[in-house]
């Protein structure tokens, strides 16, 4: 999309490994993951249940918990893997350059 | 216009208040949350499987030793005992495990929280698809009128129905009616309140799964000529339910409504080692609200790490019990009357939200006067 671009969002060495941060940009919010496996991955802030910010929540493996209901989505796919979230999670492209994490969102 | 503190409330999830509650700002809103450094939460947070394997063996083990002595003691006067033990192990612990692992938090692999939830569900006779979401539901909006299915007693208390929940009696008869409405793809009111389309198919076919078993229950005790499998399934739900009352009365009766904070709104009590393994400590009750991602085993600890920040937890469960029912008898007369407890120096204040200026803080001033 045209209006898409990167935004430096952190230091990767900011989110601990199997960890989430929340980032705000604007009036929008996101959660910045890192996996045990030291790669980065970015969602929407908020769960798609009710508007709790997922950053407060805990990562399990591939998966975030919601802090208020414990619905799980996968933060790579977005996919929503425990009830009491139905809806998919919107995902967004991140980079590591040279230690700044990016996230592409439009 | 009658102020909404000394009007008598619509308690239904259906009524006029709901839409009131989400223009007090009471729906889905941000709650209060004690500090807890993030490093300390993803510690408490951590999931294990030990302590959850552990305590199912030990809870079907004495469920597996009660029934025995039960069914030895049939048709002598020992039987009532017996099965008195038998039917609180089976109810008490059916309700704690339905809950913590609804949460999915009291073991670490998925599928075991899974599998306990679901017997549990069906043990408690609370259908695991549509409690599931009620219960989302309670924590999203806790004790908000005409938002939360879970609220135990309204103001004024109806006596008849506490009376009637010590075997079940009223919240029973209305589940197993809906199970049956669910049978024909069928949702009652109330319930498209909370559960969504999406949900509703699930929902239906657990129900046609728990009718079936009661009625394999039914066709046992009729071909034995015996009500003995009756009283091993399904019926302990009923006459074994008194403790789920009674723990079920400590979580929030008496307290406030209408707030946007758990220790308003939300009792810890202690308990002694045997209730809490029953009750898988839920006894922390204002720890879990606020924290609902720790499991029950670390409870404890999170009491611990939030104490300086809450009101000082009731010594016992009779203690907790002698609260709400002076504070019930109280609400016959006075609906707006709220058990205030006050903070340690150490707490930060409490936050009544949009009821600050309304009934909330109407009651609390009225209570602080008489307290003096």
């Amino acid at each position: 999309m045209a209006n898409e671009q990167w935004i430096a969002a952190c230091e990767a060495e900011e989110i601990e490994e199997e960890d989430v941060i929340r980032f705000d940009h604007g009036d929008r919010t996101f959660a910045l993951y890192r996996s045990a496996d030291d790669q980065y991955y970015a969602t929407d802030g908020y769960c798609t249940h009710e508007r709790f910010h997922l950053a407060d929540g805990l990562v399990i493996g591939r998966q975030i918990e919601c802090p208020k209901h414990n619905g799980r989505f996968d933060y790579a796919t977005g996919e929503a893997k425990r009830a009491p979230v139905c809806v998919a999670l919107r995902t967004y492209p991140v980079k590591n350059d040279a230690g700044t994490i990016w996230i592409k969102i439009d | 216009m009658v102020p909404t503190a000394t009007r008598k409330r619509d308690y239904r999830l259906t009524g006029p208040e709901n839409a009131l509650a989400r223009q007090k700002g009471l729906a889905a809103a941000e709650w209060y949350v004690c500090p807890v450094p993030r490093p300390k939460l993803k510690q408490l947070m951590k999931r294990k499987d030990g302590p959850a394997i552990r305590d199912t063996l030990l809870w079907f083990g004495a469920l597996a030793a009660a029934g025995y002595a039960a069914y030895l003691s049939w048709g002598t006067w020992w039987a009532i005992p017996a099965f008195a033990v038998y039917g609180v192990l089976y109810a008490s612990p059916a309700d704690s495990r339905w809950h913590e692992c609804g949460h999915g938090t009291a073991f670490k692999t998925p599928w075991m929280n899974e599998a306990v939830y679901q017997i549990a569900s069906f043990m408690i006779l609370r259908p695991a698809t549509p409690w599931r979401w009620s219960h989302a539901r309670h924590h999203t909006d806790t004790i908000i009128v005409g938002r939360d299915p879970e609220i135990v007693a309204p103001r004024p208390p109806v006596w008849r129905v506490i009376l009637m929940e010590s075997f079940k009696l009223y919240g029973g008869p209305r589940d197993l009616k809906r199970m049956l409405l669910h049978c024909f793809g069928k949702l009652d009111a109330e319930e498209r309140e909370y559960i969504p389309a999406s949900e509703i198919p699930k929902t239906c076919w657990e129900s046609r799964v728990y009718v079936l078993i009661f009625a394999a229950v039914v066709i046992a005790c009729l071909y034995g000529g015996t009500v003995l499998p009756a009283l091993f399934i399904v019926l302990p739900s009923f006459y074994g339910s008194f403790l789920v009352l009674l723990t079920g009365m400590s979580q929030h009766l008496g307290l406030y409504e209408d707030v946007l904070d758990h220790r308003l709104n939300t009792r810890t009590t202690y308990m002694n080692p045997i209730l809490r393994f029953l009750y898988w400590n839920m006894n922390y009750h204002t720890e879990h609200h606020m924290f609902p991602m720790v499991p029950y085993h670390a409870l404890p600890k999170l009491h611990e790490e939030i104490r300086h920040d809450c009101p000082a937890p009731s010594p016992s469960l009779a203690a907790a019990l002698r609260e709400v029912f002076q504070a019930l008898a109280r609400q016959r007369k006075d609906p707006t009357y709220t058990i205030v407890r006050p903070l340690p120096e150490t707490a930060r204040p409490y936050r009544y939200g949009p009821a600050e200026e309304t009934g909330a803080a109407q009651a609390r001033q009225t209570n602080e006067s008489l307290a003096k």
